[in-house]
């Protein structure tokens, strides 16, 4: 396996033609064969065990480069873990998040594939049913939808047409969101569409730590995964504790404790919520922020409880508000919180309309102004 | 060597006619050609070069979030948006910024999509059935083959009348040749038998994967097994560009059915303004390549045919002129107004959506009293 994973290494690292190349001359049977029957890691070539060994202690870094080394470390864990997507091998992904991991793994387990999104994921249910647990990265958010059919129409729902005979563990990964000022279909928030799928799970990080210990938990569960990147938080430094797990993928959490109101939101929606709870607090008011995590399933305890202190929630998120993930979380909590609530649950959202050209961006997403819009009309109840 | 026996040539990199039984028919086009309209060719490869290379310094100067350079693809683009008629359709991916010049788009436009202005917004019908811009990788090649669908139903093609006959040209990329959509659109054409010409412009890489991870055979026999014959051209080779495209175009307008071309290019500069092309490709490669420039290499054709230093003075400062009205253009530009976002989303009233509009009005209006 060691001699293998060089050989294909010296092969695309000479020629980038070959990564698609070397995976079918190669043989990925061969692999996967030796990677079921084995039960030793075979990710023990020179490159992958040094570069492997865990980062310890306590590092202030990105949150591309936190996905990219939690992305390591399940590669070098799990010899069945591979990379595929468009650009993500030489290049390193165009945000970068996959930069080394062909360097370190070979061209047979980060695949630059053919440009197809349909391709990508279609094949990784196949790579899957063979023993392998795919990562699937979409280059941006408006591109998963060629993507669309293979995700919700077989990769959702293929345990539970197979009985559970099989599970597909396979992570599609989605830089989202807006605020990056850029071209048409590349600031869009297409999590509803996936939340609203049954047979998918759907997690959002918002911080590189989460970022760094979520992505282990997805392509660890044996189910499919829609991992959704926030893309505009990719880059800035926040501390990641390698040592310490952060709360599994499915937990909501409370990240700051308030009194008057709760905002709760996911993803890139989070450092805005909080930058609203700073001037809040500036202004005299006292707001708690929960950031959600989790889109599917939805971990409510943590809001109940937030809700049932502060009597008011505004829900936030850069997705269009019409039958979004925020219009579930103000309905199950007016189911469930009815009686704690002072005010009605407000949604804050972008609007009903396609995301605009970047000049308007900054008008159509939620910012800090909308959000204490909202929580002065909540307060005023 | 991305080229093969079958590429068709009719100038050699150093611009000298090439004469070979397999081009007869092509070098025929040229022949009939007046020395304005060969001129024609030359002026829009040098204008866009020079809009391009402008576009990219305003683009690093923060006036635009991206661009997309054409650069090496000049006679690939010039010679096909040529060879169709005003009364064909053009559907582009989104490098084509020559063929939206040549069918009359304003290429400010262009500018204000990368800039963050507007996503298109112009009718295809005012702006020489230059359909818009599409950036999801080959969605436009069932457009254009619906397009000719219905062409063919209305009969408005195979009447025998050059002049009114329609036909569809459809550009997209190497990368593309792999999505579905793409194949889907080919099945159709040849289903339909549609007016239309498939237009590959390879040029070598998709970002950064190599064509060869798209197609072990050279992408003019992927129409093959669709029943869709297919021709590769030197795209660097402006007159054979011009000249592949012409018979393809007048064989759908006449009702013989769909044609695929391959234009063999390069893309000289990054794939957008945000690539760093040095990560996946060689120098050596892209020298060769410089070596094999399009306007260089017509350049030279055109001197020895006679041309003057004083016309290629006049085309330079023809480009220079373009280049520095782009910029003042640019920087001229205002800001969309505000409720914009809330424009054209739907052709009739829609209840939600006006009642969203009033709200943002009415916050803004908020806004600017508290501040
Ligand atoms: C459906 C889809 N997936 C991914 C992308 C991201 N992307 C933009 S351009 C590009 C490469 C396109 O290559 P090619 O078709 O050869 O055209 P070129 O850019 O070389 O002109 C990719 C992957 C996209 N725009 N659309
Ligand atoms: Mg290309």
């Amino acid at each position: 396996m060691t001699t293998q994973h060089t050989a294909a290494q010296q092969s695309t690292g000479a020629e980038p033609a070959t990564s698609a190349q070397a995976a079918a001359e190669s043989g990925l049977q061969e692999a996967a064969a030796q990677a079921i029957a084995s039960s030793q890691p075979a990710a023990s070539g020179p490159a992958a065990s040094g570069a492997a060994s865990p980062r310890t202690g306590i590092q202030q870094l990105p949150m591309s480069k936190a996905i990219n080394l939690g992305l390591h470390r399940a590669m070098a864990d799990d010899d069945r873990v591979l990379m595929m997507g468009e650009d993500i091998g030489t290049l390193g992904g165009v945000f970068r998040v996959t930069e080394g991991l062909k360097r370190d793994f070979g061209g047979k387990r980060v695949l630059d594939t053919p440009l197809a999104e349909s391709g990508i994921v279609g094949t990784a249910i196949g790579l899957a049913m063979r023993g392998y647990r795919p990562v699937c990265e979409i280059q941006f958010d408006g591109f998963v939808f060629p993507g669309f059919d293979q995700i919700t129409s077989q990769l959702a729902k293929l345990t539970y047409r197979h009985g559970g005979a099989q599970s597909f563990p396979i992570v599609i990964r989605i830089p989202y969101g807006g605020h990056i000022g850029a071209v048409e279909h590349h600031q869009e928030s297409p999590e509803a569409y996936f939340a609203h799928t049954a047979g998918l799970r759907v997690v959002s990080p918002a911080t590189p730590n989460e970022a760094y210990w979520m992505i282990q938990d997805a392509i660890a569960s044996d189910d499919p995964v829609v991992f959704m990147e926030p893309k505009s938080r990719y880059w800035q430094k926040a501390p990641v504790d390698f040592d310490e797990r952060s709360a599994p993928m499915h937990r909501s959490q409370v990240v700051r404790e308030g009194a008057d109101a709760t905002l709760v939101g996911h993803g890139a929606m989070v450092s805005m919520m909080l930058q609203a709870a700073e001037i809040a607090e500036q202004e005299g008011t006292s707001l708690e922020v929960v950031d959600l995590r989790s889109l599917s399933p939805i971990d409510y305890a943590p809001l109940l409880e937030s809700v049932r202190k502060t009597g008011r929630l505004i829900v936030c998120q850069e997705a269009p508000g019409n039958v979004s993930v925020g219009s579930e979380v103000a309905a199950t909590i007016a189911e469930q919180a009815f009686y704690s609530l002072e005010a009605p649950v407000l949604r804050v959202s972008g609007f009903d309309t396609p995301f605009p050209p970047a000049k308007l961006e900054s008008l159509y997403l939620p910012d800090a102004d909308r959000i204490l819009e909202a929580v002065d009309r909540a307060l005023a109840y | 060597m991305p080229y093969t026996e079958a590429t068709i040539r009719l100038l050699s990199p150093e611009g000298k006619p090439v004469e070979t039984a397999d081009n007869e028919r092509f070098r025929q086009v040229i022949d009939t050609l007046s020395e304005e309209r060969l001129q024609d060719f030359h002026r829009h490869m040098v204008a866009i070069r020079a809009f391009d290379v402008e576009a990219a310094n305003l683009q690093r100067q923060g006036q635009m979030a991206l661009w997309v350079p054409s650069m090496g693809q000049e006679a690939a683009q010039v010679g096909s948006a040529f060879a169709a008629r005003p009364q064909d359709h053009i559907f582009p991916s989104y490098r084509e910024h020559v063929v939206a010049r040549i069918r009359g788009v304003d290429i400010m436009r262009i500018i204000e999509m990368m800039r963050g202005l507007s996503h298109g917004g112009w009718d295809p019908a005012d702006h020489g059935n230059f359909h818009l811009y599409t950036l999801v990788i080959g969605s436009q090649a069932l457009h254009a083959t619906g397009y000719a669908m219905g062409i063919g139903l209305d009969g408005a093609c195979g009447t025998g009348d050059p002049e009114r006959d329609v036909a569809v040209l459809v550009y997209f990329g190497d990368g593309a040749t792999s999505q579905g959509d793409v194949s889907e659109a080919l099945v159709f054409a040849a289903s339909y038998q549609t007016p239309q010409v498939f237009f590959v412009q390879n040029n070598q890489w998709a970002i950064s994967v190599p064509v060869s991870t798209q197609s072990r055979v050279p992408l003019y026999r992927r129409g093959d097994g669709f029943g869709i014959p297919g021709t590769q051209v030197d795209g660097n080779d402006v007159l054979a560009a011009y000249a592949v495209s012409l018979l393809a175009l007048d064989e759908a307008r006449n009702g013989d059915g769909p044609r695929l071309i391959e234009a063999v290019t390069y893309r000289v500069g990054a794939h957008t303004t945000s690539d760093d092309p040095t990560k996946y490709r060689t120098a050596d490669e892209h020298n060769t390549w410089l070596a094999r420039d399009p306007i260089q290499r017509y350049e030279a054709f055109l001197r020895d045919r006679g041309a003057s230093d004083a016309y290629f003075e006049e085309v330079r400062s023809e480009a220079a002129d373009l280049a520095a009205d782009t910029r003042r253009r640019t920087l001229a530009l205002g800001t969309p107004k505000l409720d914009a976002i809330f424009d054209h989303v739907y052709s009739e009233p829609h209840s939600g959506l006006e009642a969203q509009r009033a709200w943002l009005k009415q916050y803004e209006a908020q806004m600017e009293a508290g501040a």
